[in-house]
């Protein structure tokens, strides 16, 4: 399953869709909660907490936070590939940026399970 | 007089790099940064700069005129001026042997992984491969590139990753075959291709098309290779 | 001083442009260790400018095109002094070199049949002159020179030449034998001196345009080749014989393609007249080019040139239409308006016979080897050491070359080059090793450069060296004028050989390579005025006042030029054909 996942976010050709599809969802999402609030401009925590209470809005989010996740594992690996190399910063730089990876990857986890929990408050 | 403000480091000498200020008389002239550099060096021989044709074609000249990356010998002052004031350095991104003279080593590197020549290997005829006018025209805007380097050292991508990052000038000669009727090692040069940095560090910055002193545009051809990559990826 | 590091391959071939990538590849090609020196990146070298195209008989434009045709067109713009053995092989061979850089992948501009497309150039006919102008140079747009030479580049790449790129070679070690067995030559990033041996040292050097004050020629044309073959002793041939080109834009001297007139452009003088209407009725515009630079000169000289200073004609090719102009000619419409501020779509280019292309040069046989001429008068070939392209004069364009040909010249040569030297090593070379005494003769220049305390600037020197040889050994010239221009050349040489070197340093010194250049430019000046001097007569390029007429009782012949005693000498023009009987001189219109 990572084996699939690493060699799936590691190609060029699926990173570049990965981030296009992920910002058409994220767009998405935005354009319909902004609608959603320019809609109802009165808005009352009963109607919100029907909204999300609603089984398609809660996968729309859980998908949209999904797409974020994906997204900011390929962006902030870009970023960190682009800076935290050895021609820049010597040769510690695969180690820090292995550890920064690890860490990015873990907390972008920790936010997609405090998501679930949210959306399902389990 | 225009104040010239040339970039100087010479390895044996120098500790650091450090800027040198010129007082140079143009007589009124509009002149190319070139024969700025030419005059000066009669005043100071130890003043190192490449060039060749003097009429951009051999790609020699590329150097930093005035935060811009151009060709000494086709841009005039009236251009690079700024000020009265003309700032000369060396390409950006590349280390710098002397003055002006980067090392192209890894700028060269890139061009050669691409594979930077003709694969066809069905016996070849009698006389010339046959090309429609319309598929040579699919050339036009690849195969003029001059290897100056203007481009890439513009690219930040190229900054941060010269050794994995193709660059804009090899992803442009890259092209140049894959557009090429001729070539038939497409699905070859594509794998060699499809990796996160090769061609997919290309961000659409555009700052090569703005400085290639040929009016190419490398982007639109990286726009190429990309859909390419998709393509055949799905 | 120490021993030099020492490199050994099979062959070497010094200069990086389109002869000595050529030779270079076939070399690789069949696996011999080839190195080439070269002092530029090979794309920066000359052969890039090259614009109108490539002059060959593939039967495109026309299908009953006949190299033979073209062999007899080399021959009349030869003026009859090229050798015709050497002609003959260059025009018969060439296709097949055209057919082969095409399969490396040259872009060639197409025909609407998807063949190469050609284009007319000057000096070409059909049916041996009587069948009106052909269309025989394969072009590339007008970046021909930049496709053939980034080609050929490729091509050694993909077969794994080693490039030896920014190296500088300084002198010819010769061995005890007076074999030629390779060069002393420097890195120019580390200026280290390194002594490249090799069994076959090719010279592949390109032209010296740069001895004249107004050339087409880039920075880096500076003789390289010429002058250390005559430091060597070796003698060169027909060195008097230099082509103005006529169209060179006016004050920037870049290179505005013969091929503007061969898609319809044509010269005008101030008054708006087509003037070669006078000088050739037949070809026009389409003259051979040292016809066309004379008449030009003649109308300046008149006073019908443009400008406020009447010193120049104008290129018309507004009447071409801008879709034709930027199908056909895209880089004549950047370098016009970037040099001579004019747009060609809108107004004339301003433009004036410019140095362009040595004819002269070391003198070699069709396998490129090397002569010199010994007691009794005979050829002899120099063991070891070969040349190609501009630096050799195999001759095939004696006293005039046709535009197109060079390029051909140097694929077909370079690549005869090779097939030469690779048969050779296939049977095995032997040549005696050099020793250090040797080696440290082929330092000589070096070492006085190096340890120069006073003297003039190399810049200096060599503005006024291009002023003489500009002043004196023009488009036009008279034994008294040169007799004065030579004086004044001996009296620069001293000052030359006294040239001083204040910046000392190693890394990517040029300084130190301006100083070097110079004095390859001064050995090829001087060699040029004695040449020019001596030929008594006027013929294709030469164009003397005083002898106005081409002489062919004594001057059918190549002229020597000998460096031991700065006199020339005469050997015969080849006039054998292996297919026919050969072309009997005749007089020369267009």
């Amino acid at each position: 399953m990572m084996a699939f996942f690493a060699r799936f976010t590691l190609t060029g050709p699926s990173n570049w869709i990965i981030q296009r599809i992920t910002a058409i969802v994220m767009a998405a999402y935005l354009f319909f909660i902004v609608g959603f609030l320019v809609i109802n401009p009165a808005l009352t925590y009963d109607q919100w907490s029907a909204l999300n209470g609603l089984l398609s809005m809660r996968i729309f989010t859980l998908v949209t936070i999904a797409a974020v996740a994906f997204h900011a594992w390929i962006g902030m690996r870009c970023v960190l590939t682009d800076y935290i190399t050895v021609r820049l910063i010597g040769p510690k730089a695969n180690g820090v940026r292995n550890v920064l990876q690890l860490g990015l990857g873990f907390i972008i986890l920790l936010y997609l399970m405090w998501t679930i929990k949210i959306l399902w408050g389990l | 007089m225009l104040n010239v403000s040339i970039y100087r480091y010479n390895p044996e000498v120098d500790d650091e790099p450090y800027m040198q200020d010129f007082q140079f008389d143009t007589e009124g002239k509009d002149i190319m940064v070139l024969d700025v550099l030419e005059k000066l060096k009669i005043q100071d021989p130890s003043l190192v700069f490449r060039r060749s044709c003097r009429e951009g074609v051999c790609g020699s000249d590329g150097v930093n005129i005035s935060g811009k990356n151009g060709l000494a010998c086709i841009t005039p002052l009236s251009e690079a001026v700024k000020g009265n004031k003309l700032v000369i350095r060396p390409l950006p991104g590349l280390p710098v042997i002397r003055d002006l003279v980067i090392d192209m080593g890894q700028f060269y590197a890139q061009y050669e992984k691409i594979q930077p020549y003709m694969i066809n290997n069905s016996p070849a005829p009698a006389i010339e491969r046959l090309q429609s006018p319309e598929e040579r025209a699919k050339l036009d805007g690849l195969y003029e590139c001059i290897l100056c380097a203007c481009c890439s050292t513009a690219c930040p991508s190229f900054w941060w990753n010269p050794e994995k990052f193709i660059g804009p000038s090899g992803l442009l000669q890259a092209y140049r075959f894959l557009a090429d009727s001729r070539d038939t090692a497409t699905e070859e040069r594509l794998a060699n291709l499809d990796d996160p940095f090769s061609v997919f560090r290309c961000h659409g910055i555009m700052n090569c098309v703005q400085v290639c002193p040929k009016g190419l545009n490398p982007t639109k051809a990286i726009g190429h290779i990309r859909n390419m990559l998709i393509r055949s990826a799905t | 001083m120490g021993s030099l590091r020492k490199m050994s391959f099979d062959a070497v071939i010094v200069g990086g442009g389109g002869s000595g990538m050529r030779a270079a590849l076939q070399l690789a090609q069949s696996g011999y260790n080839t190195a080439v020196i070269t002092k530029v990146f090979p794309t920066r070298s000359h052969t890039v400018s090259a614009q109108g195209g490539i002059t060959c008989a593939i039967a495109s434009d026309d299908p009953n095109d006949q190299w033979q045709w073209h062999m007899y067109d080399t021959i009349k713009g030869s003026d009859y002094i090229g050798d015709q053995e050497a002609i003959e092989y260059m025009c018969q061979t060439g296709p097949e070199a055209i057919f082969e850089l095409e399969h490396m992948g040259l872009p060639f501009s197409r025909t609407e049949e998807g063949r190469i497309y050609q284009r007319p150039f000057g000096g070409q006919s059909k049916d041996y002159g009587a069948g009106g102008q052909a269309a025989r140079t394969c072009a590339a747009a007008d970046r021909t020179g930049h496709a053939l030479l980034h080609t050929l580049y490729q091509g050694n790449l993909k077969n794994k030449t080693v490039f030896l790129n920014e190296w500088f070679a300084v002198d010819i070690v010769k061995n005890a034998d007076g074999a030629v067995v390779g060069v002393v030559a420097i890195d120019i990033e580390t200026g280290e001196t390194v002594f490249v041996e090799s069994k076959a040292t090719v010279f592949a050097t390109g032209g010296a345009g740069r001895i004249y004050a107004s050339t087409t020629n880039a920075h880096i044309c500076t003789g390289d080749g010429v002058g250390m073959a005559l430091r060597a002793g070796f003698p060169v041939q027909d060195i008097e014989m230099w082509q103005f080109h006529p169209t060179g834009i006016h004050g920037a001297g870049t290179l505005v393609t013969e091929g503007c007139r061969g898609e319809g452009g044509y010269l005008i003088n101030k008054d708006g007249e087509r003037f070669m209407e006078r000088y050739a009725p037949n070809a026009k515009d389409l003259a051979g080019r040292d016809v066309v630079a004379r008449s030009m000169v003649l109308e300046i000289l008149e006073g019908r040139g443009c400008g406020p200073d009447g010193d120049h004609v104008y290129l018309k090719l507004d009447h071409l239409g801008e879709e034709m102009l930027n199908s056909k000619l895209p880089g004549i419409l950047e370098l016009s308006r970037t040099f001579a501020h004019a747009d060609p779509v809108k107004e004339p280019i301003p433009v004036v016979p410019t140095c362009h292309y040595m004819m002269g040069g070391i003198p070699t046989n069709v396998d490129g080897q090397a002569l010199t001429i010994d007691r009794e008068g005979k050829d002899k070939v120099i063991e070891g050491f070969y040349a190609c392209g501009e630096a050799a004069c195999v001759s095939v364009h004696g006293a005039n070359r046709l535009g197109g040909n060079s390029l051909l010249d140097l694929v077909v040569f370079g690549r005869a080059s090779g097939i030469f030297i690779e048969k050779q090593l296939s049977e095995g070379i032997t040549l005696k090793e050099a020793t250090e005494a040797d080696i440290q003769r082929a330092m000589v220049g070096l070492n006085r450069i190096n340890q120069s305390s006073d003297g003039e600037n190399a810049a200096v020197l060599r503005a006024e060296l291009q002023t003489i040889m500009q002043n004196y050994f023009g488009v036009f010239r008279r034994g008294d004028y040169m007799k004065q221009g030579i004086e004044k050349l001996d009296e620069l040489r001293l000052r030359v050989e006294n040239v001083y070197l204040d910046d000392k340093s190693n890394s990517f010194n040029t300084a130190r390579l301006e100083a070097l250049e110079l004095q390859n430019l001064f050995e090829t000046a001087y060699a040029t005025a004695i040449s020019a001097e001596g030929r008594t007569e006027s013929r294709g390029a030469h164009a003397r006042e005083d002898f106005q007429e081409r002489d062919d009782e004594n001057w059918l012949c190549h002229s020597i030029y000998f460096p031991g005693s700065k006199e020339i000498g005469k050997r015969p023009v080849n006039f054998t054909l292996k297919t026919r009987e050969p072309f009997e001189p005749k007089i020369r219109t267009y």
